[in-house]
């Protein structure tokens, strides 16, 4: 099983070297606790897509607001 | 041969399009008509006759906007670091001292540092103030990047807010000539990115010029594996039924099923033969006089870095009457960037507007006569605001409309390129879209982020 919590920290720490990544709480939307634009959305997808060959629709980039609901949505998909 | 995207153009725009499409495995390729890449932002080399060495210039640049101090978040630049992933001391910024625009018997000043300015109009237009800090607050509100705006009149939305005519007239002073494609006012959310980029964030110059941001994008685009073609200039951009499909080269058919045009609306139009709509071509263009002094220009204690002269009480932002229209100027003193270097030879940029239609109508004999006098112009605007300056003239050039539409291939020399933008970058031909200068979003980080933003928009989130 791959650990998606992991996976996401790993995209935003490349897309955005300089934010600090080791405290993030899960529940709470990781545009609250980072400098993310939609820019830097686009890329979490992107790479997604790139590294790990998973496919994120437009439609479902508010499922990534934060670290939780990124595991729950992106989960299956790792499966 | 096949393509996921054809960038047209190695500009600013282009090269970050390109780069973004690289980087998430498009196959990409950009075309570029001249034989080195830049676009309006590009960089030329003259013989030095006293020395037997070569002088370094840039084409355009006086100054990098948007400058942020190493660190800064939710910034234009901050965004276009994260978006190419590139890092801030790759730039090599150097900030600016702080710059000044002259009007008769009445000067601001301004710097990276916004308070400077605030002060500037606390202190010479008092009756104002409160009224500049409306205008402020609307403006650090506004959401200037919102792609649905109506267009609007910068003018308009100032005098409904300031009272002071000059006060107005001084604050457009640079915001115009630094990013209109419109005659005397602005589109009002073009003037709050420009607003934005001069006054909250200020200037700075990379060390090395223009030349270091561009081969800081081009590397970057090589290593993604994207492809530059030089000297290849696209004949056609091939449609059918209203549709984009690639493009024609003077030896061969690319195609992509999409393409990405940096070289202006009214430019794209002449290539497309299904287009519907005829973008128009701007009026304003500029000329250039470039002089290298044997010393540095020293103008009072603290070096300012440019100056915006208007020696009337209006500012006239429209194409000279005549060939050139010395009422105002912008004079550039590349060297007044921290830290400041005091020794060596020193430059100075002056421009001028200018009118396109005379210029062309010149012979050969007459243009450089006419560029003589135009020299002779500017250097005596140099003397009047720096009277003791006694140093020896090593060399000039001048650049005029003609030499811009030249290398540019811009129609009529336009600088900020069509007065109609499209700034969700569509076009009536679907897969074709518009990306740099005539999307709206000027200047060397305006024109990146609009290749980036672009590329995002109709490259990547549209499934290609």
């Amino acid at each position: 099983m791959a650990d998606v919590r992991q996976i996401v920290i790993d995209i935003i720490s490349d897309i955005a070297p300089d934010e600090d990544v080791t405290n993030l709480d899960d529940k709470i939307s990781l545009r609250e606790q980072l400098d993310l634009d939609s820019m830097d959305f686009l890329d979490i997808v992107m790479e997604l897509r790139k590294r790990h060959k998973v496919e994120v629709p437009q439609e479902d980039y508010p499922k990534l607001a934060t670290l939780e609901s990124c595991v729950s949505y992106l989960s299956p998909k790792f499966a | 041969m096949k393509y996921d995207a054809i960038v047209i153009g190695a500009g600013m725009s282009g090269l970050a399009a390109g780069i973004r499409l690289a980087m998430f495995d498009k196959k990409v390729v950009i075309l570029e008509k001249h034989s080195i890449p830049g676009g309006l932002n590009s960089y030329y080399q003259r013989r030095n006759a006293d020395k037997g060495g070569i002088r370094q210039f840039d084409v355009g640049l006086h100054a990098l906007t948007n400058f942020i101090k190493k660190g800064e978040k939710a910034k234009p630049f901050s965004k276009l670091l994260k978006q190419l992933r590139l890092s801030y001391d790759d730039f090599k910024l150097c900030p600016q001292s702080y710059s000044k625009i002259v009007f008769p018997d009445m000067e601001l000043k301004f710097s990276n540092d916004f308070e400077l300015l605030l002060n500037e109009v606390h202190e010479k237009f008092p009756h104002e103030i409160d009224r500049f800090n409306l205008l402020v607050e609307k403006i650090r509100t506004f959401n200037e990047l919102d792609l649905s705006l109506e267009y609007s009149s910068s003018r308009s939305v100032l005098k409904e807010i300031l009272k002071d005519e000059l006060l107005i007239e001084m604050i457009l002073c640079p915001l115009l000539i630094y990013g209109s494609a419109w005659e005397e006012d602005m589109d009002f959310a073009q003037f709050v990115i420009m607003f934005k980029s001069l006054y909250f964030e200020g200037f700075s110059r990379p060390e090395g010029g223009v030349r270091t941001i561009i081969s800081l994008l081009v590397n970057k685009l090589t290593e993604l594996g994207g492809e530059i073609r030089y000297k290849t200039p696209v004949v056609e951009i091939l449609t059918k039924d209203g549709v984009a499909f690639g493009v024609k080269t003077a030896s061969e058919e690319l195609l992509a099923p999409v393409v990405l045009s940096s070289i202006g609306y009214p430019e794209t139009a002449t290539i497309t033969s299904e287009m519907t709509l005829s973008p128009r071509v701007g009026a304003m263009t500029f000329l250039e006089s470039i002089f290298v002094f044997d010393q540095k220009i020293p103008l009072e204690k603290n070096d300012s870095t440019i100056i915006f002269y208007n020696n009337a009480s209006k500012y006239s932002y429209r194409p000279a009457k005549d060939f050139y229209d010395e009422t105002s100027a912008v004079v550039c003193f590349p060297d007044n960037y921290e830290p400041l270097k005091r020794d060596g030879e020193g430059t100075v940029r002056i421009t001028y507007m200018a009118n396109y239609q005379n210029w062309k109508s010149l012979e050969k004999e007459q243009y450089a006569q006419m560029k003589e006098e135009v020299g002779a112009s500017a250097l005596s605007l140099l003397h009047k605001l720096t009277p003791q300056f006694e140093g020896k003239l090593l060399f000039q050039d001048i650049f005029s409309p003609t030499t811009i539409e030249r290398y540019t291939w811009h129609l009529n020399g336009t600088v900020y390129g069509s007065i109609d933008k499209t700034r969700d970058g569509l076009t009536p031909i679907k897969n074709l879209f518009i990306i740099g200068t005539d999307q709206g979003f000027l200047g060397i980080v305006g024109s990146m982020l609009s290749g980036i933003s672009m590329a995002n928009l109709h490259g990547l989130m549209n499934e290609i």
